[in-house]
């Protein structure tokens, strides 16, 4: 569902650039607004969230899905913790869809996706696993790197029980919202993935914009 | 797929419990719902390092599929093969659902403590998985998206989901052969999208055997050439070992 916001980048607290290959860290209070904003189109943002205050929580692929009923996120779409509260709400969204099926990249699932060979290649996980090894203090590691949103991307699930990545439904100056119901940790891998359409096999940076 | 007909060991795992050990690479692990209706909860984990596990979007998309059956393989994080579906009597198995927690349980099919019924208490997924995760050291942080062998959810068109009642039948079986070393934690507590109007209690009969030799044109490595690679991984991995 399309629906536009009614915030001006303006009057927003913080805007920071995350470069393609770059990872995203910041703890969002409960009743802000956060807009990733895919500023040159085709752009996948691979985010994580987590409960700012005890990390075992974070955000649950299966169980936001199920408890929406519906494999794509959008406008409306209420993001469910592993423990099956309420962390987020996309409050605006005008791409119209959102995966969050797909994973992300990995060094490990680029040798099985593409080619063995390919194992060096920046990837998703990389970007998080040293995003949490250079804040210790989080207390995260591997073991809390689980099931991600993939914002931007478009990844059709068919009636027969078929899945397919498709071409990126965004484009440039477009962008989803979402206002935190806790306080959570954002973390975001701005994709470097240069083996797939979903980046138009030119990852692109991503602006990050908060308002209070 | 099977190295003898007679299985190693064979057991009853009652409706609504849980359960885990490890299996061993090369052998089968057989599950079979034996009255109808099951739903098995499974998440899977490498003993020597458990911070490999099932990764469900790599199974997805690697395998271009929303549904599990036979010739598919389930990858791990790692990006290699932990089990191959070698045998599955329905076309159709979910992994996107997650699984069923207390409150849930509670507000579909009411609430009966151990106090209440005993043995019969209304367990979840949820803590099932964790009570069997705490045997390996495990917890909340490795919980992951997991199977749910026997039960099926679709979509339409615009992605919403709809939980197919009287998939399952008595009899109906999955092998899953094993290609490395792995824990198995499984519960039979209810499919959550599962609108029985009773808390669904089925069990599993599950038996092993030992697996015959994977040969270069098994229907599970040949698949796809991303199972081709999966399996070319796991080999790697196990390269050092006799």
């Amino acid at each position: 569902m399309i629906k536009a916001s009614t915030l001006h980048p303006e009057t927003a607290a913080f805007r920071e650039t995350v470069p393609a290959g770059e990872y995203f860290l910041k703890v969002v209070k409960a009743g802000e607004t956060i807009r990733i904003l895919d500023r040159e189109g085709n752009q996948a943002a691979d985010t994580l969230f987590y409960n700012a205050h005890n990390p075992t929580e974070r955000y649950s692929a299966v169980d936001t899905i199920r408890a929406q009923g519906n494999v794509y996120l959008t406008a409306g779409s209420k993001l469910m913790s592993s423990e099956n509260n309420l962390m987020l709400e996309i409050t605006a969204d005008t791409c119209g869809r959102h995966d969050t099926l797909g994973g992300a990249c990995a060094a490990e699932s680029n040798t099985t996706r593409y080619a063995l060979e390919k194992k060096c290649m920046h990837a998703c996980r990389d970007s998080w696993l040293v995003a949490v090894t250079e804040h210790e203090e989080l207390g995260l590691s591997k073991r809390d790197i689980t099931h991600n949103i993939n914002f931007f991307m478009n990844v059709p699930v068919t009636a027969d029980g078929g899945l397919t990545f498709a071409d990126g439904i965004s484009d440039a100056g477009k962008y989803v919202e979402l206002k935190a119901a806790m306080d959570v940790l954002v973390m975001i891998s701005n994709c470097p993935q240069l083996n797939n359409p979903c980046n138009g096999w030119n990852p692109t940076p991503i602006e990050v914009l908060v308002w209070n | 797929m099977l190295h003898s007909a007679a299985p190693l060991y064979d057991d009853l795992i009652p409706g609504g419990s849980h359960w885990s050990f490890i299996m061993r690479r090369g052998h089968v692990l057989r599950l079979i719902d034996e009255t109808g209706g099951a739903n098995v909860g499974m998440l899977m984990y490498n003993p020597e390092n458990p911070l490999e596990r099932y990764n469900m979007p790599d199974t997805l998309k690697n395998q271009h599929t929303f549904l599990l059956t036979k010739g598919h393989v389930l990858l791990s994080d790692m990006g290699r093969v932990m089990a191959s579906i070698v045998r599955d009597d329905l076309g159709w198995h979910d992994t996107v659902s997650g699984t069923c927690n207390a409150e849930l349980v509670e507000t579909r099919w009411g609430r009966k403590t151990y106090q209440d019924a005993h043995n019969h208490y209304h367990r979840n997924g949820f803590t099932s998985f964790l009570n069997e995760l705490a045997k390996y050291g495990l917890g909340k942080k490795d919980l992951t998206a997991n199977l749910n062998w026997f039960s099926k959810v679709k979509t339409d068109d615009e992605g919403n989901m709809a939980y197919v009642s009287d998939h399952s039948h008595a009899g109906a079986t999955v092998d899953l052969r094993f290609e490395m070393d792995t824990i198995v934690v499984l519960h039979t507590c209810p499919h959550p999208l599962s609108p029985a109007e009773q808390y669904p209690s089925h069990p599993l009969r599950y038996q092993l055997f030992k697996a015959a030799p994977v040969t270069d044109a098994d229907p599970c490595k040949t698949s796809s050439p991303e199972a081709t690679r999966a399996f070319a991984n796991t080999a790697l991995y196990h390269l050092m070992q006799a």
